[in-house]
């Protein structure tokens, strides 16, 4: 195990989660923060998706770091990552129907998530499997947590409810609370997002610009 | 090994796109049977649904064979094809929408919910970001809805993907699709606090406004194909 986690291997891991965070502080996959965060449940499993996905086709492009010619490197990339997402969409489409067919647009949306170019060209091309692996993994949970963060805020200001179900009590509305419509509308992620980096900035004080 | 040699580049763009289409060949080949039969068993759940059936967890096909009755296919001016070239439940209504209105195959079917016919009619139409489907459950005076059912493609979750939801699908149910004239009238939907001159109109979605309509438009568009076979039926009585 320690040979597994040596020190650089857990930086790899714990960075992407905090002090390197692929929204928070890089502001990659910014597009899909906005897209699937209206609502809990979808932002979670586009989350685990794009964890996933980013594991598996970092080891891949690792493995072939050695034999991808220069010239076409991206078009490797992009080749490994659409079929890995091609093979996740017919795999759920196939034995978990109801949670494909919630899903369709999010898992398709993978393959331009800015996050998988960027961690396959910055890391994996250069990197070992077993770091490129928990590279991937690192970022993707980095990206999870914000969507997961950001949907709370919007389900429960926006809906008054999460995963679905109603959490702010009738009597609340009946005394006049009203949903806040705009939390729903892609601006109001955008908001968040931003309240989220202007809080990790404050506690991280290493992060903020001079 | 030079990997910036030209051939090199080529051998091994062929070689990846060839392995990947084979991996990718084999994978949908293998899950094919299994996508078809969910597909077939989820618009099953889906037709039923404007039933007001609940379909969660259930066996579709023992739920299809309990209700529905009958799959009927009628055209424009009321006939039932005997022949038709497509099944009732395999008809693609974006492809028979995209037809002039009397060469169109229309796909009903006849539901019997506690000794009481139903007809269920298939809508296809066109949301915000894309395609919305749906099916509405007539009464047997065809004419007041016994149940909806619509689901989209792509709209905003929160917004227009509300008509996916019951509490949206469930305001249709007792709303008239004809006038007194047995004429066929559609059912509005307008912003909540408003009203429709001359038709039943149910409350909209506040800010899934083009989603609404959209409904309103495929009710409009999808209804009236089957006007003249609303028509025929006398009032209380069957059709035929």
């Amino acid at each position: 195990m320690s040979k597994l986690f040596s020190d650089k291997t857990k930086q790899v891991f714990l960075g992407p989660l905090s002090k390197n965070n692929p929204i928070a502080v890089q502001v990659l996959g910014i597009c899909s923060a906005l897209a699937v965060t209206a609502k809990l449940e979808p932002a979670i499993v586009m989350g685990l998706s794009v964890t996933i996905i980013l594991g598996f086709s970092n080891v891949i492009i690792s493995l072939l770091r050695n034999t991808i010619p220069n010239r076409i490197r991206i078009i490797v990339q992009l080749v490994v990552v659409a079929a890995l997402v091609t093979v996740v969409s017919e795999v759920l489409k196939a034995f978990a129907y109801d949670v494909s067919v919630q899903l369709s647009v999010y898992i398709g949306l993978i393959i331009t998530n800015c996050i998988l170019m960027g961690r396959l060209e910055a890391f994996a091309m250069g990197n070992r499997p077993w770091e490129s692996f928990v590279d991937g993994i690192g970022n993707g949970l980095g990206y999870a947590w914000i969507l997961v963060v950001t949907a709370f805020f919007r389900e429960l200001l926006g809906a008054g409810s999460l995963f679905g179900v109603k959490i702010i009590p009738q009597s609340f509305y009946d005394a006049g609370y009203v949903n806040n419509g705009l939390m729903v509308m892609p601006p109001m992620a955008l908001i968040i997002v931003a309240v989220i980096i202007w809080v990790h900035r404050s506690i991280n004080k290493e992060l903020q610009e001079k | 090994m030079n990997t910036n040699n030209n051939s090199y580049t080529l051998l091994y763009a062929t070689v990846m796109v060839v392995i990947v289409a084979l991996v990718l060949a084999l994978v949908s080949g293998s899950l094919k049977e299994k996508q078809t039969t969910n597909v077939e068993l989820d618009k099953m759940k889906q037709i039923l649904s404007s039933l007001n059936v609940d379909t969660q967890g259930q066996d579709a096909k023992a739920l299809w064979s309990q209700y529905i009755t009958e799959e009927q296919v009628v055209n424009s001016a009321a006939e039932v094809i005997a022949a038709p070239k497509v099944k009732a439940f395999d008809i693609v209504l974006k492809k028979e929408l995209a037809k002039p209105l009397d060469a169109r195959e229309l796909p009903l079917f006849v539901a019997n919910v506690d000794g009481a016919t139903k007809y269920i009619i298939s809508l296809y139409g066109a949301g915000l970001w894309g395609p919305i489907w749906g099916y509405v459950a007539l009464n047997e005076d065809m004419n007041t809805v016994y149940g909806t059912y619509f689901s989209h493609a792509s709209e905003t979750p929160g917004l227009g993907a509300e008509i996916a939801l019951k509490a949206f699908q469930e305001k249709f149910i007792g709303k008239s699709i004809l006038n007194d004239q047995r004429e066929f009238m559609s059912i509005a939907i307008v912003k909540p606090g408003q009203t429709a001159d001359g038709q039943d109109y149910v409350d909209g979605i506040s800010g899934g406004t083009i989603t609404s309509k959209g409904v309103e438009k495929m009710l409009q568009d999808c209804l009236g194909q089957y006007a003249a076979y609303f028509k025929q039926s006398t009032v209380g009585g069957t059709a035929q």
